[in-house]
């Protein structure tokens, strides 16, 4: 295996995300299965090969610092799980 | 015939000779519907007393409107990954499953600015991660000449909808083949156009390097009036290119002579089946018959191409889906503390093909594997780029099989 159950786990808890004991037993096998697809790539030799981000390689366009969407709160505030005087309502971040 | 059954541009015509109204082909679709969609599940959510409200408003222009506005008055169906301003909009997921945009994605704002009807939204896998239909987190759509096998994924809602004249055309989004495959499995055509010329604001992302928006239509003119209506330069979308739109559709003229066609050998490898070689073979001699060269070209780094996209797409889409933490929209879980409610959020509102991307794109771009697979596969990314750039040289299209097979059995189904 390349991949543990313990970086399933710490990938798991960087992402924000939780699995039953059987899930991650499953998603190590599976995980572990597509990385050695991977390696693949190393057949390559890509010293001295540039990386590509994107196609649309274009300079990042700038343009006036201006509002150009109308104020909405109410349509905003209409999907938030949990709401407050026109607030957004979130747990307690502060101890 | 039912008007359902008309393509967009044999209804424009007739909408503008008077033949029938947009009304009458609204509800003619709307019926459709309701004959199919028990069989089918096309459509997550319907939008009829809105569509029909457009389409008396279109009735109205058709009276004295004579400017072509190519859509006027035609009923759309929209895959549910594109932000709908008052109209609910999930991506099939339980996470967005009460989501209702506050605006609209670009392309709609040129879809409602054209005046077509909307009829509503369809069904696509979750996230658009998928290319069966079936990880939608509700229902799995049908494709309708078989209704034992899939439509495709991950816009195969769309597809299915196009094909069973649920409506007279539709949207997708493509990032590996989420147009392009269902369009295929589904008997009808898609297209994936370039990068930039479409603008993705208001599109949920997904790989942002990759994601595409693009029409799925009863045939090849409609697909080239789609893309007229959809494309343009956005400041919206910072990688929207800024040229001249072409009218594509007057160059469909049936004059080919001259055109080079590439064959690339390494599509037609092993596990390809008979009957998709031989329709490809097919195509490839009626295009020959009417004046196309065909030249045999190679396209070396194909056999890596499945992996250099599983790196990217999962990167991306794990960075992109960070902003699903249950505090401004979507679902949020009762727990006890901050970082608790951020994971049981999202645990509990992802399904299980979402989270593994999430998983593999985080491993990818995590501390100590960063060089050896997300910065590898943007390497060999390279590669591939420039496979495309030479056997360009040579030849002025590329044609290949779209999918190794029809369409398949599902897996859920």
């Amino acid at each position: 295996m390349k991949l543990t159950r313990e970086e399933v786990q710490r990938v798991a808890s960087l992402a924000r995300l939780r699995f039953t004991p059987e899930d991650e037993e499953r998603l190590t096998k599976q995980l572990d299965n597509i990385l050695r697809y991977m390696e693949k790539l190393n057949q390559l030799d890509t010293s001295r090969i540039e990386p590509f981000t994107h196609a649309a390689n274009t300079k990042t366009p700038m343009r006036e610092d201006a509002i150009t969407n109308e104020p909405n709160a109410d349509a905003l505030l209409a999907n938030a799980p949990a709401q407050e005087n026109h607030f957004f309502q979130v747990p307690k971040i502060i101890e | 015939m039912s008007l359902a059954e008309f393509t967009l541009h044999e209804a424009r015509e007739k909408l503008r000779r008077r033949e029938f109204s947009a009304q009458e082909l609204t509800e003619a679709v709307f019926r459709r519907i309701s004959e199919t969609e028990e069989k089918l599940h096309s459509y997550i959510t319907l939008s009829r007393d809105r569509a029909l409200r457009e389409a008396k408003q279109a009735d109205e222009l058709l009276k004295t409107d004579t400017s072509p506005h190519s859509l006027l008055g035609i009923p759309i169906a929209v895959k549910d990954n594109f932000l709908t301003r008052g109209i609910r909009t999930t991506c099939a997921s339980k996470f967005l499953e009460n989501f209702i945009p506050p605006y609209d994605s670009t392309t709609i704002k040129k879809l409602r600015a054209g005046c077509a009807v909307i009829i509503g939204k369809t069904n696509l896998d979750e996230f658009a991660m998928g290319s069966s239909g079936e990880n939608s987190a509700f229902f799995v759509t049908r494709n309708p000449w078989a209704t034992d096998r899939v439509p495709g994924g991950s816009s195969g809602g769309s597809a299915a909808a196009v094909a069973a004249d649920q409506c007279i055309v539709g949207l997708g989004t493509d990032t590996g083949g989420s147009i392009r495959q269902p369009a295929a499995f589904c008997g009808v055509v898609g297209l994936k156009p370039t990068y930039g010329r479409v603008s993705r604001y208001g599109i949920i992302a997904f790989a942002s390097s990759m994601d595409q928006v693009g029409p799925i239509t009863k045939d090849v003119r409609d697909c080239a009036l789609m893309l007229e209506a959809i494309a343009g330069y956005d400041p919206a979308d910072s990688t929207s290119t800024n040229l001249p739109i072409p009218q594509y559709s007057a160059s469909l003229n049936g004059e080919i002579k001259g055109l080079r066609i590439g064959i690339p050998k390494e599509y037609f490898v092993s596990g390809i089946q008979p009957a998709v070689q031989q329709a490809v073979h097919e195509a490839v001699r009626q295009l020959e018959r009417n004046g196309a060269t065909i030249i045999d070209i190679s396209l070396p780094h194909t056999e890596y191409a499945v992996a250099v996209y599983y790196i990217v797409a999962t990167a991306e889409a794990s960075s992109n889906l960070a902003r699903y933490d249950g505090m401004r929209y979507g679902h949020r879980a009762r727990a006890k503390d901050l970082t608790e409610t951020y994971t049981s959020s999202r645990a509990e509102g992802f399904g299980p093909e979402v989270k593994r991307r999430i998983m593999l794109g985080t491993y990818a771009l995590s501390a100590g594997y960063y060089d050896a697979y997300y910065l590898k596969a943007q390497k060999v990314r390279t590669l591939i780029k420039k496979d495309f750039a030479e056997a360009l040289r040579s030849c002025d299209a590329i044609i290949a099989p779209n999918m190794s097979s029809g369409a398949m059995i599902g897996e859920v189904m």
